[in-house]
């Protein structure tokens, strides 16, 4: 029976024949890209997201969407875009994504939605961000539509951290019918996405469309205001607030622990991210926050973050060098990024480690004393474990120093809640799969509840707890 | 603090506040860009943010004799730990400290609310010259705690006059911050061997284990910065709307 219906589609219709390798997205040229810090990829045109969209096979059960932690309908917004119903399209993501601007652009899709499209058996799979950044952005050139809101349940919401986890569960609660409040520490909100991730690859006015489109919503955002300083999390559940979710993400940098770490010219990522991004200290002295960068950087780790760190620098006018403990293959970052950041000059640095830094009569960084490591059998994490080897030491010559090794969830709320049960080791609250903490009432999610991770992981734990909380509040007498 | 869009989160400590109004004060010397522009703002102008209050609680308790040291500009913020500290009921001697006799203020304050009150200049226009004096006093008089405010170097100072006598001796610091709530790490500080983060470990240690060398030189890693953001600022301002004075010469 099977057999006879794709026969007969094959007789009335010549087969398409599917283009087995993506549409390429425009970016800016390398030597130019270096010297600026407007956005790396430019995005589709109409006629390239067409073609993109055209390859979309729309298979009767798609395998795509259970890549998604968030669980966009990707083949349902696919059809919209290749029927040019492109206020259809941003509504069906909208559905389930409150923030698909930001998402097209930094979500790992190589290793999530795109991984499972069945394309890739034969070739390059759809280019599942690159439509839904098409479709974002379309929306924000003609302007946001509303989606319709439930009854209002009468219930009130404290959201902490308007980052990805806390845009995403205040705009989920809210859509459900209750009054959310979000609280926001710094003084602009968006958490990792305006101070972390730079400007060209996630520009700033993006960030702050996608935070207007959760205050349409009527999200009220109050900025400035660190919960566990302020108010404590009892005390909002005192003041009348039904269900708290806290998603204060990871913002307490590590450091190594090494002789010399504090001199000047060593920063941390999350020091130097923020200057840059968050205050613009490449706009110094037009803005107030400066950056003191030297000519030598050396950026000490291999994520996300450290790429990032590195573009900067190099946007800066440095020449950096990344040093990385593992090989190449071990590297966490995103592929695009590495090799983003190796077309912009980038050298690295693998199998090596630092062992203390050298300060000049100043105080100031000059030089750093490392050793060579080799790759042992893999440790807990599945990655092969860097062993020193012994007599291997070096010194290389730095004038700037940033330790991107990662960042451990910020300690206030956990330290200012009792009875909040947090793991003592990691510092994380502990939850369980629905972001539901020790307390009643009180969820938890994105980095505060993992670790460091990504923004969509982030926004999925996001979404789960709103659920959790819509069940709980509604349960509620 | 955030004075407008484009200007730098600013740590300030509060020294004073009005529960029934609603209002919280500061004091700063204008030493800076943002403190100069800041010391241009009228009465009912606003800041773009303000953060706070941030960092740990004071421990304020009764101690029994409590020796309170407020240098400079921290001389304000000292009184309030003074007013605390008198109404937890202790028995409170205050020492001003101060560059020289144009930079001593709220005298008069510190007298109502402290036990005792001593004066001290770096060049002795006003008081005692230095904080040698410190030195006598404590070996007359027996002291169970000591808290500091003030400039670096003088918390130094004090914190290693107080030490032989073993009076636990509490410093402030105020190392260069930018988000003030644990993220960027720039505030951290060495003490007692182990790295802490000035805005949430503190901004209150023990000041005799502090490593004030090392907080010294990170206090001046962006000083070349900060004097070129001022003095643009002065050129392309020319003290319009400022209130300092001396555009008026």
């Amino acid at each position: 029976m099977k057999n006879m219906e794709v026969a007969s589609v094959a007789e009335t219709k010549p087969k398409p024949k599917i283009k087995k390798e993506a549409i390429e997205m425009p970016k800016q040229e390398p030597k130019a890209r270096v010297k600026n810090f407007n956005e790396v990829a430019l995005g589709y045109s109409e006629e390239q997201a067409l073609e993109e969209a055209s390859r979309c096979l729309q298979c009767v059960k798609p395998q795509c969407v259970s890549g998604c932690p968030v669980e966009v309908p990707i083949s349902e917004f696919i059809k919209c875009l290749r029927e040019k119903k492109y206020a259809e399209g941003i509504a069906t993501i909208k559905t389930k994504n409150a923030l698909p601007a930001v998402c097209g652009r930094v979500c790992p899709q190589e290793e999530q939605c795109q991984v499972k499209c069945v394309l890739g058996k034969i070739g390059e799979p759809v280019s599942i961000g690159r439509l839904e950044r098409y479709l974002a952005d379309w929306e924000r050139d003609h302007g946001f539509q509303l989606p319709e809101k439930a009854k209002p349940t009468g219930k009130k919401v404290a959201v902490v951290g308007a980052g990805p986890a806390g845009l995403t569960a205040a705009a989920d609660l809210i859509k459900r019918g209750h009054e959310v409040t979000m609280f926001e520490a710094l003084h602009l909100p968006g958490g990792v996405l305006i101070y972390g991730i730079p400007e060209f690859r996630l520009p700033k006015a993006i960030v702050r469309n996608e935070v207007a489109y959760i205050e349409k919503l009527g999200v009220d955002l109050r900025l400035g205001n660190l919960v566990g300083r302020i108010h404590t999390i009892p005390e909002l559940m005192k003041s009348g607030y039904d269900a708290v979710f806290i998603g204060s993400g990871a913002g307490l940098p590590m450091f190594m622990g090494l002789p010399g770490e504090n001199l000047g010219g060593i920063y941390s990522a999350n020091e130097f991210l923020i200057r840059v991004n968050l205050m613009k200290a490449y706009n110094f002295p037009e803005y107030d926050t400066p950056l003191r960068l030297g000519k030598h950087v050396v950026v000490i780790g291999g994520g996300n973050v450290a790429m990032d760190c590195a573009r900067c620098s190099m946007r800066l006018g440095a020449d950096v060098c990344l040093l990385y403990r593992r090989s190449r293959d071990e590297l966490p970052a995103r592929q695009e990024e590495i090799e983003n950041a190796e077309e912009e000059g980038l050298v690295c640095k693998f199998l090596a480690s630092p062992l203390r830094f050298i300060g000049d009569e100043k105080g100031w960084v000059k030089a750093m004393e490392c050793r060579a490591m080799e790759l042992g059998p893999p440790d807990a994490s599945g990655r092969r474990r860097p062993i020193p080897i012994k007599g291997s030491e070096f010194t290389m010559e730095v004038d700037t120093v940033i330790i991107a090794i990662g960042q451990t969830p910020n300690p206030i709320i956990q330290r200012t809640t009792d009875g909040l049960v947090a793991d003592p080791k990691h510092g994380t609250i502990t939850v369980d799969e629905n972001g539901k903490t020790s307390l009643d009432g009180v969820y938890a999610g994105g980095d505060v509840a993992t670790g460091a991770a990504t923004v969509i992981s982030a926004m999925g734990m996001g979404k789960k707890a709103a659920k959790a909380m819509h069940e709980y509040l509604m349960n509620k007498k | 603090m955030v004075p407008h869009e484009k200007g730098e989160r600013v740590p300030l400590t509060i020294c004073g506040y009005d529960a029934e109004k609603g209002t919280v004060s500061f004091a700063f010397h204008e030493v800076g860009k943002t403190t100069k522009q800041m010391g241009c703002l009228n009465e009912g102008d606003c800041l773009m943010n303000v953060t706070g209050p941030l960092g740990n609680l004071s421990e304020i308790k009764k101690f029994g004799k409590v020796l309170c040291v407020g240098g400079s500009i921290m001389i304000a913020p000292a009184l309030l730990q003074v007013k605390a500290m008198k109404a937890a009921g202790n028995h409170v001697t205050t020492v001003l400290g101060c560059r020289s006799k144009d930079f001593l203020f709220m005298e008069d304050e510190a007298k109502a609310l402290s036990d005792k009150v001593y004066v001290a200049s770096d060049d002795g226009t006003v008081g005692y010259k230095g904080l040698d004096f410190l030195k006598d006093l404590l070996k007359k008089e027996k002291f169970d705690h000591c808290v500091v405010l003030g400039p670096v170097v003088m918390m130094r100072d004090v914190s290693e006059i107080t030490k032989p006598y073993g009076i636990p001796t509490i410093v402030t610091m105020t190392p260069i911050m930018i988000d003030g709530m644990g993220m960027c790490g720039v505030c951290r500080v060495t003490v007692g061997g182990e790295m802490k983060f000035g805005c949430v470990d503190g901004p209150e240690f023990d000041g005799h284990k502090v490593d004030f060398e090392e907080l010294v030189q990170r206090q001046r890693l962006m000083l070349p910065e900060e004097r070129l953001s001022s003095m643009l600022w002065e050129i392309h301002e020319e003290h319009g709307g400022c209130k300092c004075g001396r555009n008026k010469a």
